[in-house]
């Protein structure tokens, strides 16, 4: 299964992965950092994160059965158990296991309760 | 010195426990994917020492047993990963300085390990110092999540359907810290709805290059009407 283009995928990947990383610091290593970057850096990462929830759901299927429930029950959790117990660890933990139960127990009692939906 | 520096390794144990957590269980799944593909345990540690990317190295696994070109490869990775330029500019001031700590702390720049970072105020010199262990810390997690994940890849013992969800859920705890952190909502509402309309529009496969496109025309359009009294 491993061959030489194994390792050459691997080799491609990490140095995309590596350029994509340091770039900006080559770019403007040396000089003052312009007013804009500067202004980007401190909103983006709001921004960002906010992307990257979207981004981990863009698979849901929203539009047949379950309809993305379990990932919004499941985030409800999250978003309700963090507001309240400020633990990150028990905030995924809980949120997380909460998910692995509905997709592998509760969703597939439903669908065969209701075979139609 | 040595104490201080005993006494900084102790500060970045703590605060790096939630993605202690985050990436034993998101490196846990990779590893069981990359095994359960019928590749070798020590492939994996290979990819989290070379890579060390979380959703590229899911992505990367689907690469290896497509077979794809390697310009297909390089593609794929700029998509996937074009985030971590928004994360470079925005250290680029934090970073200086770190001297010999410098390339590493470039090269360990991952979603967690920067939003960690980013909201570090210390300005002391035993900063870097931080900064290099929070990086190094992290990048060791993620090589024993996948590894151990490769290792237990063929003997589970549970389903493990569901356990990407780690991923999702971290993501979801750092946008309920920043809500409350932040008065302004405008951002991480820009940056939801942007993917938001990206996704549909563009579909989950080719989203990511449009919504950042989007979060930085936007972004940078709101700079100019944005009222600065303290002149930053």
């Amino acid at each position: 299964m491993v061959t030489k283009h194994t390792f050459a995928l691997i080799a491609v990947i990490a140095v995309v992965t590596l350029l994509l990383r340091a770039l900006p610091f080559l770019i403007f290593s040396g000089r003052k950092t312009p007013a804009f970057v500067t202004y980007l850096g401190k909103v983006l990462p709001y921004a960002i994160m906010g992307m990257l929830v979207v981004y981990c759901l863009k698979d849901t299927a929203v539009l047949s059965f379950p309809y993305g429930i379990p990932e919004l029950l499941a985030c409800g959790v999250v978003v309700l158990l963090h507001l309240w117990r400020k633990n990150t660890l028990l905030s995924i933990g809980a949120g997380t296991a909460f998910y692995m139960l509905l997709v592998q127990v509760v969703v597939p009692k439903l669908a065969a309760l209701f075979p139609a939906a | 010195m040595q104490q201080q520096r005993i006494k900084t390794i102790r500060r970045a144990l703590v605060s790096t426990l939630p993605v202690f957590a985050g990436y034993l269980g998101l490196g846990f799944g990779f590893g069981v994917i990359l095994r359960t593909r019928g590749y070798p345990v020590w492939l994996a540690p290979v990819m989290a020492c070379t890579m060390y990317a979380g959703s590229m190295q899911y992505v990367a696994v689907d690469l290896l047993t497509g077979g794809v070109s390697l310009l297909t490869a390089a593609v794929t990775t700029l998509m996937v990963n074009a985030r971590h330029l928004f994360y470079g500019i925005s250290m680029i001031d934090k970073y200086k300085g770190a001297s010999w700590r410098r390339p590493y702390l470039m090269f360990a720049l991952t979603d967690e390990t920067y939003s960690l970072l980013c909201s570090d105020t210390a300005t002391d010199n035993t900063r870097f110092d931080y900064y290099f262990f929070v990086s190094l810390f992290d990048q060791c997690y993620w090589i024993l999540g996948c590894t151990l994940g490769a290792v237990a890849g063929g003997f589970l013992p549970f389903k493990s359907d569901g356990i990407d969800f780690v991923l999702t859920a971290l993501f979801v705890t750092i946008v309920v810290d920043q809500w409350k952190q932040n008065r302004n909502h405008l951002p991480v509402l820009i940056g939801m709805l942007a993917a938001l309309g990206s996704l549909l529009i563009f579909g989950s496969d080719n989203m990511l290059i449009p919504a950042m496109l989007l979060i930085a025309v936007v972004l940078t359009l709101l700079r100019k009407k944005e009222v600065t009294p303290d002149g930053d």
